[in-house]
């Protein structure tokens, strides 16, 4: 029997161990699959917590639940990767795997301590972050309540998941507080160490505008030196200063831990791969999927979606002796709530940025590209659906992985 | 795509004046491009960071990221941003003739 081990069962280990246990004959592979913790999240969902929109209920499922019959699953946290001796050291029981390919999808996470002052005694009083769901959670009861002030929005560093998510909140924040009648006694103000709203030009300019339209002060190429909790002021490494009542956090994001100790990551603790076939340069026999790649593209789960799907049709040309092809072109697809029922859409790869556009049809739709409609908020919304039903479950979408320029216009 | 002209020769540059071919720059290049980015003179605290950026470059074919020169060129966050104010690590990769930094997509 020949054995594919997944490390982590999140949103790219689960889609991948679906895919493959399909693809793959069971008289032949033995598929395992390693995660340290019981309960799924579905992350986009954590976005809507603080407004009251979804509950922590709508976003946990046991990972059990997505996991194939004919797959292994251990529950341990995995303690050191041995490229070398392809094996894999597991922390409960100090129990060893060998392995004849290893797909490392371990993700990524915040780190709150990285920044001085901002995870100490005002941490989750008037410093919150919503990319943990105990974050998310403890800032709706905070929202709950707020009388309004200056809310201060700030990205510490890039990359981090899903780069719409701060600008998604700081519009759903617009709307709330409209919702609330206490819009006109808030101030908004997104910090971001980018030069603009967003990474790539022609977003950056519709996203800018619409965020003038809101309202909403942006403080470009601003990098955080650290948070004075008492004077309630985040101060950058050019000391520039911004005051707050209540300041909402994108910690910076890492790649986890084990990655660190394996000696296999960069200084982020992400893994560098081939970006079009996600083969490790130094491992012919590892494949890193998900927000755990040094890849150049957003870390989302479209992201991963796609490159599961190109993975793993490549992944049976190369056990078959196969050269892979360079299949995965950077395609990323994100819905970006803007508040008000509404949403945009973008869809890019490595080398179109995002445009204005239709999509998934040419002309009509029913989606627009880089412009506001109700039918993108809709979208938003079945994506959960979408995610628990047929994204995790390794299922295809009618939709192309790689992107295509059909349907897009360049108004620059 | 424009052209910077320096002694003679001309380079080519793209819209936001990176280097189109890294294996034209010269220190005299560096020199001139850093006065557009408002850097009167290069320090030798500036050439280390440069040095650093380079060899970088050549041996991995792109920018490194703030963090990157941070954590392997001996200088602190802090200096970087004085040495190269408002956006460091793009600032210093253009100098440097390198690509812009990759970082954040
Ligand atoms: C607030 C927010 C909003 C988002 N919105 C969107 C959106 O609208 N659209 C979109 O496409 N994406 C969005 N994302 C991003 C998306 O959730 C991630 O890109 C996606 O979940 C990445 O999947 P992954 O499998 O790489 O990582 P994860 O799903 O995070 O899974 C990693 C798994 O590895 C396990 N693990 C890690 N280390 C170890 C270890 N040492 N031992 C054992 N197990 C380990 C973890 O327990 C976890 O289960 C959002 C993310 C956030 C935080």
């Amino acid at each position: 029997m020949k054995k594919l081990l997944i490390l982590g069962a999140g949103t790219a280990g689960t889609m991948v161990a679906n895919r493959l246990r399909r693809l793959l004959d069971r008289d032949e592979w033995r598929i395992t699959i390693v995660d340290q913790h019981e309960t799924h999240y579905y992350q986009p969902g954590f976005l809507f917590i603080p407004f009251g929109m979804y509950s922590k209920n709508d976003v946990i499922k046991p990972k059990r639940d997505f996991i194939p019959a004919g797959v292994e699953l251990i529950m341990s946290p995995v303690e050191l990767i041995e490229p070398d001796h392809n094996r894999v050291k597991l922390s409960r029981d100090g129990r060893i795997i060998n392995y004849d390919f290893l797909v490392i999808a371990t993700g990524a996470h915040t780190h709150p301590e990285e920044t001085p002052g901002l995870q100490e005694h005002e941490w989750y009083k008037s410093i919150f972050d919503f990319y943990t769901v105990e974050g998310a959670v403890a800032l709706a009861k905070h929202l709950r309540s707020w009388q309004g002030g200056r809310l201060v929005v700030n990205v510490v560093e890039n990359p981090i998941k899903c780069p719409v998510a701060p600008l998604e909140f700081i519009m759903l924040a617009d709307w709330f507080f409209h919702e609330q009648g206490i819009r006109e006694r808030v101030d908004i103000t997104y910090a971001t160490p980018l030069p603009g709203a967003f990474t790539k030009p022609i977003a950056s300019r519709h996203l800018g505008d619409i965020l003038d339209q809101k309202g909403i002060h942006v403080v470009p190429e601003f990098m955080i030196e650290h948070v004075d909790p008492d004077a309630r002021k985040i101060v950058s490494y050019d000391e520039q200063e911004i005051e707050y009542d209540l300041l909402v956090s994108i910690p910076l994001n890492m790649g986890d831990t084990v990655v660190a100790r394996s000696g296999l990551g960069d200084d982020l603790n992400f893994i560098p791969v081939d970006k079009n076939t996600f083969v490790s340069p130094k491992h012919a026999n590892i494949f890193v999927l998900g927000d755990a790649a040094s890849v150049p593209t957003s870390k989302a789960g479209s992201v991963a979606h796609f490159a599961v799907e190109t993975f793993s049709e490549n992944f049976l040309r190369y056990i078959d002796g196969l050269e892979m092809q360079p299949s995965f072109d950077g395609h990323a697809n994100c819905f970006i709530e803007s508040g008000f029922g509404k949403g945009l859409l973008i869809d890019f790869n490595y080398d179109v940025e995002p445009l204005p556009g239709r999509y998934p049809l040419p002309g009509i739709g029913p989606f627009t590209l880089l412009q506001e409609s109700e039918m993108n908020h809709w979208g938003k919304m079945m994506f959960r659906w979408m995610y628990w039903n047929i994204l995790l479950k390794g299922q295809e979408l009618p939709l192309p992985a790689r992107m295509t320029m059909a349907g897009k216009w360049n108004d620059n | 795509m424009s052209t910077l002209v320096l002694n003679g020769i001309s380079i080519k540059i793209n819209e936001e004046g990176f280097l189109v071919d890294p294996s034209e720059w010269t220190r005299e290049i560096a020199e001139e491009i850093a006065k557009e980015e408002g850097i009167a003179e290069l320090t030798a605290a500036h050439w280390k960071v440069i040095e650093y950026c380079r060899q970088y470059g050549l041996e991995s074919g792109k920018a490194p990221t703030l963090r990157t020169i941070t954590n392997n060129a001996g200088v602190s966050t802090k200096e970087i941003f004085n040495l190269f104010p408002k956006g460091p690590a793009k600032k210093v990769a253009k100098i440097s003739g390198l690509d812009k930094p990759e970082g954040c997509v």
